[in-house]
């Protein structure tokens, strides 16, 4: 520790720490425009300067180390005369049109103009002008106002990890732009927005529509990956206007995902229902909550009475509120059947008693970026959960060995140590693999049953390696992502993954979709298990279970069937047939209308109080931002007085806080645990022939809310619906790239675009779930057959 | 003496002469009152009546849609909406005037930074119906189409004082 003195204040200073960090943990002011504290120093603003004893001239506080009894001045005559002459210069160039740029009002340079900045210019030259560009759907661009901080460009270098933005020219011709020619594709690239302390870069969605001023702030969190990202958003009369992040150092830093932020869009989507709708007679027609409830509650009496509670059940979608899960999972258990699952896309259960409470990272978010070896299995953890992705990236950048095992060659923004690609089906042979060389590595006696297993299988150079590094390592994960969660394969991967695991010593962890999965589990939303992890007295069928053998009833809450199950087509089919069907939906399209007997519109969240459950295990509560769309309500509530209209004790909840405090109570017991129970894959090999389809759900079809993100819809990582495969499969079907091909999986077939695409692997093809276009097809994996006619 | 001096007073109607007199010299003097509608007052340039919406020589409507009269509002009488027009051009959408919120104070015209808004000379105007007296933007305009000549002449007039 140095002591300093700023200001005439003493100030205990971390040794190397810049005087800018010392007296901004002191709350002394010193203007910065290219200083970030999560960025490195570029120093390149100057607006920083402040006097040093004993320096000649004033000097930069950002690029200046502390030492022990320094002493500093940061409003000394010649600070001022310093920060003032900087001002001048930087309003050189800077046009004066606030009044049309969306950064007045929230704006570092108009504010530090007011405080340290001259009255009137001096400067009668022509100012420069830059011709803006266009890069991509969700960042506006006015470069004449660019004050040359490279904010932006150090975000992209060191915290997207991918150059996109860069500076060409120098002096008074240096220019911001993309080095050639096309859009900024992070994942994380709004955040550059929040960065530019100007309005070169503004909110395209956003563009024009308000004024900070007007913006009331609602704290909330994300809906849509396990991260639970922590953020504000930004309303005005009744509307949210923008989504921007709230800091958190435990879970999201200073960073969200583009996801995170341009999704709100999609909340005044045309496609908002706002009044309940039931059918009759095959006739839509708009109702009251009174006459819609009745129906319901009738509609499912009537089923449980004719042909037994098993025949109903209830499916919801990972990213509900905790309180909206306990309560549906009551609802149902209340009314004598056990059908209830939010698993949606799963699609290998056997392992489901083996498993912890709920699904844990193994760790704290934060520990992530202190790995020294982790090894993620089947994800693409970039577009999933982005905000994971850049504590890795963290992590690798300072030497951690990031290693993957996955059926695509995914791009990731940080150096991958090792990668093992190959068929979805390899993949259990390949984490066997890993595990022999670990237990010959540690001459641990492999568990009961893997020794006969392991047998016939080679431990390849890659799989040394990976054994090797993770041993190694004093501080090391192995992660199951999304890809291995949705995997028919899931329970030989997830026993793989544990061992590998326990045999190096790492953490085990998860990774799973939704915003809410770790909340599901604990709030008893698996048929197998009741709130807070109590084994059920009787257990139901699970989600793929209810879209194989029909149910008469089926009650779907926030659910697309048509795209966010396992299987599309079977799902809907399945829909079609039965007897009676409520779906509970903010959003309605003209498909649900075919299968669904009642329709009732609830609150997205940001409309809805409610609990997300990170994959950390961390509540976090967050309120309504605006009032429901038209007659819409939250869920919970729903939920509640359906509760009373069937008579169950224990519905008299006057707020989602009470629901929630009385799951809590009964979770208080519940430790974090990834710990899974060791039973043997019964073979290493897939019964599965022929081509493989990986149903990869692309980052912005996640969910219902973000397929309605038309920003988010343009961007490239929106994955068009094609046919996904490599050069030499494609040559062996005789497909070329544009060409296009027809589809079969089971009985159903679709024509798709053919694209060649060298990330994926031999004998697999990707074929996007959740997109529209490919609603008609079957499983997310399994066998398809592709020809050209 | 005093009790005296009274009778007099009244018995001669004094006071009421006295008062007479008053009324005499005004009856001769110059009228200050006028007949409305046929006579107007004079009126000053910084009159600050109807609110109207201005346009450039060329057409284009000032109006930038930067909210400041929005926000400087003490009525909260102003409401705007904004986006970007097909040019991508920041332009409002919708700006209402409530006139029966408004106090013409005159603060929206001394925010604005392109002068679109600006209070006229016109008081004559009324509605039937209380949404008669929110004026949106088409209305504003029509008001300023109307009125251009003279607005402009009175900022000209005042430009030397601002």
């Amino acid at each position: 520790m140095a002591d300093i003195e700023i200001n005439g204040k003493v100030i205990k200073a971390r040794d190397g720490a810049m005087v800018i960090e010392a007296a901004d943990e002191a709350g002394i002011t010193i203007p910065r425009f290219c200083y970030h504290e999560k960025l490195s120093v570029a120093a390149s603003c100057r607006m920083c300067l402040v006097e040093v004893e004993k320096a000649p001239k004033p000097l930069p506080a950002c690029a200046t180390p502390v030492t022990d009894g320094m002493k500093v001045w940061t409003n000394s005559p010649k600070a001022l005369a310093a920060q003032k002459n900087v001002m001048e210069f930087l309003l050189i160039n800077h046009p004066l049109d606030c009044p049309i740029c969306d950064q007045g009002g929230e704006c570092d340079l108009q504010d530090i103009a007011v405080g340290y900045g001259s009255d009137v210019s001096r400067f009668s030259e022509i100012k420069r002008v830059v011709r803006s560009k266009d890069i991509g759907p969700l960042i506006a661009t006015d470069f004449t106002r660019c004050i040359h901080c490279t904010r932006c460009v150090r975000f992209g270098q060191e915290i997207a990890g991918v150059k996109e933005l860069g500076a060409t020219g120098r002096g008074e011709h240096m220019e911001i732009g993309t080095y050639v020619e096309k859009s900024v594709g992070s994942e994380l690239s709004g955040n550059i927005i929040d960065l530019c302390p100007v309005g070169a870069l503004t909110s395209k969605p956003f563009r024009f529509t308000a004024r900070p001023w007007e913006l009331g702030d609602i704290l909330s969190v994300s809906p849509h990956d396990c991260v639970g990202s922590n953020l504000v958003l930004q309303t005005r009369r009744n509307r949210v206007m923008r989504v921007v992040p709230q800091a958190n150092e435990a879970i999201n830093e200073t960073w969200i995902s583009d996801r995170d932020r341009f999704s709100y869009v999609g909340l005044n989507s045309k496609e908002r229902l706002d009044k309940p709708m039931i059918k009759v007679e095959d006739e839509w027609r708009e109702v009251g909550w009174e006459t819609a409830l009745e129906r319901v509650v009738k509609g499912i009496r009537d089923l449980i009475n004719g042909h037994g509670a098993e025949q109903f059940g209830t499916l919801m979608s990972p990213s509900s509120t905790l309180e909206e899960m306990y309560l549906l999972q009551k609802l149902t258990r209340g009314l004598g059947s056990a059908n209830i699952d939010h698993r949606l896309r799963q699609s290998d259960f056997s392992d489901q008693e083996l498993l912890p409470p709920f699904p844990w990272l193994g760790q704290e978010i934060k520990q992530l970026e202190k790995l020294n070896a982790a090894l993620l299995v089947g994800s693409n953890v970039r577009k999933e959960q982005p905000i994971i992705a850049h504590r890795l990236r963290k992590a690798a950048v300072s030497g951690a060995s990031v290693m993957f095992v996955n059926p695509v060659d995914y791009s990731f923004n940080f150096p991958v140590a090792e990668k093992l690609i190959g068929n979805p089906d390899r993949m259990v042979r390949v984490l066997a693999g890993i595990a022999k060389a670990l237990l010959d590595i540690t001459g641990d006696v492999a568990p009961e049953g893997l020794q006969v297993l392991l047998e016939n299988v080679s431990v390849g150079d890659t799989e040394l390696v990976v054994a090797e590094r993770l041993k190694a390592a004093e501080n090391s994960t192995v992660l199951l992502g999304t890809l291995a969660l949705q995997s028919p394969q899931l329970s030989s991967l997830r026993a793989l993954s544990a061992l590998i695991a326990k045999l190096s010593g790492a953490r085990f962890g998860q990774l799973p979709e939704g915003a809410n999965s770790s909340g599901g589990w604990l709030a008893g939303a698996v048929p197998h298990r009741g709130p807070a992890g109590e084994e059920a007295a009787v257990a139901g069928v699970n989600a793929s279970v209810m879209f194989e053998h029909p149910l008469r009833g089926y009650l779907l809450m926030g659910v697309e069937p048509e795209l966010d199950t396992l299987s599309p087509a079977t799902s809907v089919k399945i829909l079609e047939q039965a007897s009676f069907v409520v779906l509970m939906t903010p959003f309605v399209s003209e498909q649900m209308k075919r299968y669904a007997d009642v329709i009732l519109p609830v609150s997205p969240f940001s409309e809805t109080s409610g609990t997300f459950v990170n994959i950390e295990g961390r509540w976090q509560s967050f309120s309504g931002a605006v009032v429901p769309l038209g007659e819409s309500r939250p869920a919970w509530k729903v939920l509640r007085v359906l509760g009373n209209l069937f008579d169950l004790q224990g519905f008299d909840y006057t707020s989602s806080e009470q629901v929630r405090d009385e799951l809590k109570a009964s979770c208080e017991q519940i430790e974090p645990s990834s710990r899974v129970t060791w039973r043997c894959p019964t073979s290493l090999d897939a019964d599965s022939t022929g081509l493989q389809r990986i149903g990869e759900v692309p980052i912005y079809a996640a969910d219902a809310l973000v397929r309605r993100s038309e920003p988010l819809q343009n961007t490239q990582d929106a994955m068009a619906a094609a046919v996904y495969v490599n050069e030499s499969v494609a040559t062996g079907l005789g497909l070329a790239d544009g060409d296009v091909a027809q589809v079969r999986q089971g009985g159903d077939s679709i024509w798709l675009p053919v694209v060649i695409d060298e990330r994926v692997a031999d004998g697999c093809v990707i074929v996007p779930a959740a997109l529209a276009e490919t609603a008609g097809l079957g499983a997310i994996y399994g066998s398809v057959d592709i020809s050209k006619n | 003496m005093k009790a005296l001096g009274r009778f007099f007073k009244s018995l001669f109607l004094l006071e009421l002469l006295q008062g007479l007199r008053l009324t005499g010299r005004y009856l001769l003097d110059r009228k200050v009152t006028i007949i409305y509608p046929e006579e107007k007052t004079p009126q000053s340039p910084r009159f600050r009546g109807l609110h109207a919406q201005r346009r450039y020589p060329g057409g284009e409507e000032r109006c930038i849609a930067c909210k400041l009269c929005e926000a400087i509002c003490p009525a909260m009488a102003i409401t705007i909406e904004a986006e970007p027009r097909q040019d991508g051009s920041r332009r409002t959408s919708r700006y209402d005037i409530d006139l029966s919120k408004c106090i013409f104070c005159g603060f929206c015209e001394e925010s604005c930074p392109v002068d679109a808004i600006v209070e006229t000379r016109v008081f004559e105007y009324f509605g039937e119906k209380r949404s008669d007296l929110v004026k949106s933007k088409k209305d504003l305009l029509e008001v300023g189409a109307q009125h251009e000549a003279q607005i402009a002449a009175d900022r000209a007039q005042d430009a030397p004082y601002r």
